[in-house]
């Protein structure tokens, strides 16, 4: 579970989180939405402790990021996964070797078990036999996949993923979403995804956090999203004419199942 | 005012570089890399201009001195003297400012940018140490053997020149090479060695570290870089001949 207390941060004398209070569930995938410029990318850093906080507090399971000295702020760390906007691979190691980093890094295992944990989550992503490959030979929605497969080698608590579905395709965001809903459940992390993408606002939004400039305007699950009576809120959900037209049709049928409830 | 905002930046990301590393075996396979980089990498450029540097003082220091009363074999010894003390470690360090300091700076800006830099740091690792510290440990390693190097074959060269176009024959250039050695140049070569190694790995590594924006400021911060750490150097020399010599 992770807190957020009043959290405030500005640059300058720009407000770009003001007061803002959340708590994330474990084993939930928890959605930040908002437009662009609502500070969404900025609460994430300031989350996982990449920006400092102006005041408040962010609580991993009991354990403030900031108050808690530099040895246990790395070891937090290695308990954070990240799938960052642009994945954020290293370009100049194979999809294996940068899966394997982090191993390299934090864990005293042998070659050989590494590469089987490595082909583990490979598999896991559905990227079997992707070794060898440089991350410029692969396509987008497949660094993304390889991103998250490096973000999970450790078995983190918690998963942050900045947009996981920009740029990609309706059917590789659906795969994306899917992967990250299962691997919240399977492993039962905390699992934060900043996005403004309705359709995964849908598919894996357990708890969903509608941030407006920079205040949290409305929380909920994806089955309330769209009863929601929040004006802001609906501008951003609604705010294609199709859309517009879906729900007032919805709003219609409604009306008249109403009616045929009553006559019945 | 900027100016002291940058300068402080540069002295708290040298001092941020010394933290205890997560698994030094990675660091040193790290540091390894750098030294191979900056190194090898940089070997051939180093031996061609060293190799030409000497030849054309050598043509031109004889057109020079035209003066019956001055022996054929001085040649050598300014050749010796001007590879060691300035062409070697002040040119070689600026063409290496364009070499490894413009990979420095674009290779960080690169990963700042696609937020490399930033995964990193969320894994729990000091960017600092493993990615700024062994480029300028390799660039202080390799840079001064690349000079001294530089020195000799600048020298080898000036007198194979020598020889080819019948200014002076080796054994008297040799004689002049032998004549008023004095090992304090040598020593002087080598400070200017380790300065000019720490500014031109320093200083891309500031500048890429830091970059902000897009693959636009990768381009210009990696100039800005060169530009400055070739001013640096001059600066740098004037100062440590004035202080040294
Ligand atoms: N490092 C920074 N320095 C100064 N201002 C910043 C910085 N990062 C973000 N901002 C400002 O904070 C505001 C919120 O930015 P943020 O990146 O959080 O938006 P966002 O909600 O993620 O938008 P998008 O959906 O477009 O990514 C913007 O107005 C931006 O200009
Ligand atoms: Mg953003």
């Amino acid at each position: 579970m992770i807190e957020v207390k009043s959290l405030k941060k500005s640059f300058g004398d720009k407000v770009i989180l003001n007061d803002v209070n959340l708590v994330m569930e474990t084993g939930k995938s928890n959605l930040i939405i908002g437009s662009s410029g609502s500070g969404k990318t900025v609460l994430l850093k300031c989350i996982i402790g990449l920006f400092t906080p102006d005041s408040g507090k962010v609580v991993f399971d009991g354990k403030s990021m900031i108050d808690v000295g530099v040895e246990e702020k790395k070891e937090l760390r290695q308990q954070i996964g990240m799938l960052f906007q642009g994945s954020a691979l290293f370009d100049s190691m194979t999809v294996e070797k940068n899966i394997k980093f982090p191993l390299d890094m934090f864990t005293n295992l042998t070659a050989g078990e590494k590469k089987k944990k490595v082909n583990e989550v490979l598999a896991r992503v559905n990227m079997e036999g992707a070794n060898k490959k440089l991350p410029s030979e692969i396509s987008g929605g497949m660094k993304k996949r390889v991103g998250i497969a490096r973000a999970i080698v450790l078995n983190p608590r918690y998963l942050f993923c900045d947009e996981p579905n920009s740029g990609l395709d309706p059917q590789t965001s659906l795969v994306i979403d899917r992967l990250i809903r299962d691997i919240t459940t399977e492993y039962n992390i905390t699992t934060v995804v900043v996005t403004h993408d309705m359709n995964s606002v849908m598919e894996i939004g357990d708890h969903i956090f509608y941030m407006y400039q920079g205040h949290k305007q409305w929380e909920g699950s994806n089955k309330e999203i769209i009863h929601s009576k929040d004006e802001r809120l609906n501008e951003f959900i609604f705010a294609s004419d199709f859309l517009q037209d879906a729900k007032q049709m919805r709003m219609m049928q409604e009306d008249q199942n109403k009616k045929q409830q009553i006559n019945a | 005012m900027k100016f002291f905002t940058k300068f402080g930046q540069y002295l708290l990301m040298l001092k941020g570089m010394f933290s205890r590393p997560e698994n030094p075996k990675m660091y040193w396979k790290e540091f390894m890399h750098q030294c191979v980089e900056i190194g090898i990498g940089s070997l051939p450029i180093v031996v061609i201009i060293s190799l030409f540097l000497g030849a054309v003082t050598t043509v031109q220091t004889a057109y020079q001195l035209v003066s019956p009363l001055v022996p054929a074999s001085t040649i050598g010894q300014i050749v010796r003297d001007s590879m060691i003390l300035e062409l070697s470690p002040t040119v070689v360090s600026i063409v290496l400012a364009g070499v490894v300091g413009s990979k420095i700076a674009s290779e960080l800006g690169n990963m700042r940018i696609s937020e490399q830099i930033d995964a990193l740091e969320i894994m729990g690792i000091n960017t600092k140490t493993y990615l700024v510290l062994p480029k300028i440990m390799g660039a202080l390693l390799m840079i001064p053997c690349l000079i001294t190097l530089s020195a000799f074959l600048g020298i080898w060269g000036g007198r194979t020149a020598a020889d080819m176009s019948n200014i002076v024959a080796s054994d008297i250039f040799d004689i002049g090479l032998r004549s008023n050695f004095s090992p304090k140049n040598v020593w002087f070569a080598l400070t200017k060695a380790y300065t000019f190694a720490f500014i031109v790995s320093s200083i891309p590594a500031y500048f890429g570290y830091f970059v902000s924006g897009g693959s636009l400021e990768i381009g210009r911060s990696s100039t800005t870089s060169v530009v400055v750490s070739c001013i640096l150097i001059l600066v740098a020399d004037y100062a440590l001949a004035a202080l040294l010599l």
